[in-house]
Order: structure tokens, then sequence, then C-alpha cells
């Protein structure tokens, strides 16, 4: 659309802006906060620009977390953190990729039965599922363990259902010509359909990766001690109770630094993620 | 390179569904074979059969005398190319020709020599390194080619490879495809719904209808001698015109009509309308009513067509006669 028209750049323009500054505002608010001191940020109203305090504080909560609630060192979280989200977006993607494989590429009896056996756990999130879940993994012995926090959630219909839609987009001439070229089934998969996956995966990684970051039941429930505690729990942990006691100014800057992965995973493979969601490669 | 046969061919999907109804057909080594008709005849699912990708429900096919209905397609020693190429789009061309090779296990000088090889035949030495979508349609219905004959099958089997390309290309591939085809010498089956293609590039054809072989024979002989109203009505354009006489159809074709004085004609139309070609004019018209036969009329660019009657007559030896009930062709 070509168009000329001032008022309506200024206008739409106008209603933008003011959209990320309501966005935007709280992480703004976020930042500042974790660079005052515990008297700043006790005054009402709170300063909205930066206090002195940056570095001093970021390293307390990285090494020794707050004074006054959790004393769980936040550098040990971010790494719990990072190790769950990660495995739970590789187990994920693993698990799903090989269970697509074979519910669009083999023909076994009950194969429909199956896949919508996969599908309707869809509508379980691991909210309803939660007790008898933690019980099975308390019963293994996997409380306030990584394969706890990680593999009652690597079950993943979403991942499933979008690989196959994905694998159903493939032609399926080029099966056949990697069948007539003598591939078996795995070679095909390692050679034709991995490579073809790549943008999907990585798309896939991005929304996994925040999922598991984010968690925030399983991990409360499954991690007691303080060294398993993830980034989301520590949050949690470093808030006590009365409003008074609690250091806001280093909660915040927990609360950055839980944000970092996330959003530089999501910089970091930005291209990829676009184009899994938007283009095939065919 | 090998001789094929087929021996009462079927393919049935359920007891009620049967697409195939029993093929025979002895295809000699080096031949160039056309599977000609019209779409959901069968065609592509024969050639499948032929290739492996689909089961075959009685019947035999023997490649080079080796019946191979219970081999996998790469023991079969075929290549085929799809009609919608299916290349590997994230393999370079090099790749993609190499690829079937790597899987046997050749060496690496014996697959370079052979992609080379290929590559030089086809002219697609400067596009080694590109993925397919970097190519335009031709260069990838080459590449498919390349893929083919880089196995050095004894059976290539083409699946509609042309009819994903525009008219001035597919005349362009249609004479690679034959030039390819005297140089290397290897049994080919071509399947098409376009009998251009089928008549320019057959040495012989199967024409068919509703899972039937109505015909198989030289292009020529079966414009000829058309055993069937099918084949008939399928091969040529416009269609042989068919017309009830005597309880019987009488078959003409419409450049063996010709224009006449009214007291001489052997068939009058009324002219719905009138197509100058240039070099020629078709005429389409109906005898009688407007429901009975309908007739076209090739007639000479400088006839004088107009609307109105028209008088045609035609010579005897080029009228066919046919069974109305079988359809068949009656003898003369």
């Amino acid at each position: 659309m070509v168009e000329n028209r001032p008022w309506l750049t200024f206008l739409s323009h106008a209603v933008l802006i003011f959209g990320a500054v309501v966005v935007a505002f709280p992480l703004y608010v976020t930042f500042i906060a974790s660079t005052l001191s515990f008297e700043q940020i006790s005054q009402v109203p709170m300063q909205l620009w930066p206090g002195g305090h940056f570095v001093e504080n970021y390293r307390q909560v990285l090494s020794a977390g707050t004074t006054q609630g959790s004393k769980a060192a936040v550098g040990t979280m971010l790494f719990n953190s990072f190790v769950m989200a990660s495995s739970i977006a590789i187990g994920k993607i693993a698990i799903s990729i090989i269970a697509s494989f074979a519910i669009v590429y083999f023909r076994f009896p009950l194969r429909n039965f199956f896949f919508w056996m996969i599908f309707v756990t869809l509508m379980l999130p691991v909210e309803v599922r939660i007790i008898p879940t933690f019980k099975v993994a308390s019963d293994l012995g996997l409380l306030d363990s990584y394969v706890g926090l990680t593999l009652p959630l690597i079950a993943s219909a979403t991942a499933t259902f979008l690989f196959r839609q994905f694998f159903l987009t493939i032609p399926e001439e080029l099966a056949e010509a990697s069948r007539i070229d003598g591939a078996g089934p795995m070679r095909f998969f390692f050679d034709v359909v991995l490579p073809l996956s790549k943008t999907s995966i990585a798309a896939l990684f991005v929304i996994q990766f925040i999922y598991g970051w984010n968690q925030y039941l399983w991990p409360l429930l499954v991690t007691g001690q303080e060294s398993m505690y993830t980034i989301v729990i520590g949050i949690k942990r470093m808030i006590v109770g009365g409003d008074a006691a609690n250091e806001w100014h280093l909660v915040m800057a927990t609360a950055m630094l839980a944000m970092l992965p996330p959003a530089v995973v999501v910089i970091l493979m930005q291209k990829w993620f676009v184009k899994g969601l938007v283009e095939t490669e065919k | 390179m090998a001789a094929v046969s087929l021996r009462d061919v079927k393919k049935s999907y359920t007891a009620e569904l049967q697409v195939i109804h029993g093929v025979d057909m002895e295809i000699a080594d080096g031949e160039f074979i056309v599977i000609l008709g019209p779409s959901g005849c069968g065609k592509s699912t024969l050639l499948r059969m032929v290739a492996g990708l689909e089961t075959i429900t009685s019947g035999e096919i023997a490649i080079g005398g080796r019946v191979v209905n219970n081999l996998e397609p790469k023991d079969r020693d075929i290549a085929m190319v799809f009609q919608n190429y299916a290349l590997y789009p994230h393999m370079s061309v090099y790749d993609n020709m190499a690829y079937g090779l790597r899987i046997q296990g050749l060496s690496k000088q014996v697959i370079d020599k052979r992609v080379q090889n290929a590559a030089s035949i086809l002219e697609l030495g400067k596009f080694l390194d590109r993925k397919p979508r970097a190519l335009s349609g031709g260069q990838r219905q080459r590449v498919a080619m390349g893929r083919a004959i880089v196995r050095e099958p004894q059976v290539f089997l083409f699946d509609e490879p042309l009819s994903n390309l525009d008219a001035k290309l597919r005349v362009q591939m249609r004479g690679e495809l034959q030039s390819l085809h005297r140089r290397l010498g290897t049994t080919s089956l071509f399947v098409t719904h376009d009998q251009v293609e089928a008549m320019t590039l057959a040495q012989r054809m199967i024409v068919m209808n509703a899972g039937r072989a109505e015909q198989i024979g030289a292009p020529l002989e079966v414009y000829a001698r058309p055993a069937t109203t099918f084949v008939a009505g399928f091969i040529g354009s416009p269609p042989m015109n068919l017309i009830p006489k005597d309880g019987k159809l009488l078959g003409i074709r419409p450049e063996h009509l010709e224009p006449c004085a009214a007291s001489e004609a052997m068939l009058t139309i009324d002219v719905d309308l009138i197509e100058p070609l240039g070099a020629d004019i078709i005429v389409y018209g109906h005898i009688g009513d407007r429901d009975s036969a309908r007739v076209a009329a090739r007639l000479p660019a400088d006839a004088q067509a107009q609307a109105g009657k028209l008088a045609l007559r035609y010579s005897p030896q080029n009228v066919h006669w046919f069974d109305p009930g079988s359809g068949k062709r009656i003898a003369q």
C-alpha cells in the first residue's frame, strides 16, 4: 500500500510508541530498582533514575543471594535453570522428532490411535497431573536432581504435533526418491528429514527453552535443597514475607538476571526462529 | 539394460477398488515405451508398481528376466524421474546425483566420474555446487535426469516429467530426452497424459483407460488404426469423429473430411464454431438436431467456411468402423 497521510502516520506511530512504553516501562523500573540501595528503594515514590549500586547488588546476588531471605547464590541458580531449560528443550525435540517420524512415515497397527493418544495429552498440562507425577518422581528417588527436574517435562505433545505437521509438508516423492536411491528409513531420517527440519528445530528450541526456563510449579515441588534451586524458584524464596524485610533491590537484580538468558537465546536464534515459523525450505 | 515383462499385472486397494485390471506387455531391451491415458486411468500406478513403490496385487513383473515382485526399489536396478523432480532441497546438485551412489558404497573416484559424466551429458557442469532452489525448472528437470543416469540402471521410469515445464521448454526437453535415449539406449517407460509427448517420444505406446490397456502399438499405427472408440476419441486433436450409422459407429478423422458441392455430400453439418488456426481451419458442427453426433473437420486455410450448412465428403479408405456396444473396432 502506498499512502501519504501525515496524520495517519503520526497517529499510528503514537499508538505504537505508547504500546512500546507500556510494555517496556516495568522492565525499566526493574532495572532501575536493581541499581538502588536498600534505603533508596524504600523511599516513596521510588526514584526513576539509576542509583550507584549496580555492581554491588549484582555481585551480592550472584555470589550469596539475599541477606534476609534465601542465601542461595544466583550464579548456581542460573546454572541450574540453564541445565533444566536446555535439557528440556533438547529432550523434547529429540523425543518428539522421532515420535512424529514414526507416525508420519511408518504404517503400523493403531498408528492413528497412538497419534491421538499423544495429542490428547496436550489437554493435560503439568499442573493437572502434578501430584501423581510427583509421587512417581519421589518413588524413583528423583527429587533434588537434574533428572527429576527435567525428565517429567520432556514428553511433549506440542512438539510432536508440530513436527508431524511439518513432515506432512515434505513431498512424499522425497521419501520415494530416497527409497529408490537405496536409503533405509533411518538413513532417510538423518540425511533428508533432519536437515530439512533445521529451522523447525531451531524455532522449537527457542520456544521450549523459554518454556523450560519459566517453569515454576514443578521445580518448586521437586527441589528442596538450595543448591538445586532454579532462578525462578530463587526469586520466590528471596521474598520472605513482611514487605519491609524484603530486599527488593536484590530481588530485582535477580529478576534482571533471570530475564537475560531467554532474551539472549531469542536474539541469537532470531533469524532461525522466524525462518522456522514462516518458511519451509522446499 | 534389460527387457521388462508385465504379466497380467493387477492392483487393487480393497476388494471393490481395483485400479489395474490386468496389463500384459513385453518391453524389448532398449525400447522407449510411453504409457498414455487420462488422469486417473492407473498409468502412474502401473509405473510405480514397476518401480516397487506400490505392491503388486497379482501377476508378475520381471526386469531382465528376474521377477521383481518382492524386491525393494533399490534392488530392482531402476531409476525414476518424478513429476515434481523430488530433488533433495538441502543438497547441492552434485550431492543430489551422488547420494544414491554413496549409499551403494561406491568409491569417491567412481562417483565423481559418473557425476561429472552425467553433468556433461546434461550440461549441468556449471551448476554442480548450486542448491535446487537456485535452478530454473528446466535445470531441475535435468538434475532429476542426472540422478537417474548416474545409477546406470537397467530401466528408466519417467512419471510425467515434463508436465511442470512451460510449453517451449517441454518441446526442448522432449528433444533432449530423445537424444539421451538414442545415446544411452536404456529401456524406458514414460508416463504422460499428453498425446503429443506420446506420439513424438514413443517407439511403442500403451493407451490406458480405467485400469485397462486399450491398445498397445507404435504411435502411428495407434493413430491410423485405433482399436477402440476410447483410443479414437483420445488421440488426435481434435479427436476422431464418431458418427452413428447403420447400427455401427463410423469413425473419420477431421483431416479426412473435405468440403464439396452439396450434390456430392456424404455428410452435411450445421456449423457451430469456426476456428481459423492459420495453417488450417477447424470447423465444428453437428448433424441433424443439436443432440446428435458432433463433427469436427480440418479444412485447408483457404477454404470458405461460414455459418450455415456445410457439405463434406470423405474417401472410404479413411473410414473406421466400431461396435457401439463394446466400443471395439470392427475388422473389415
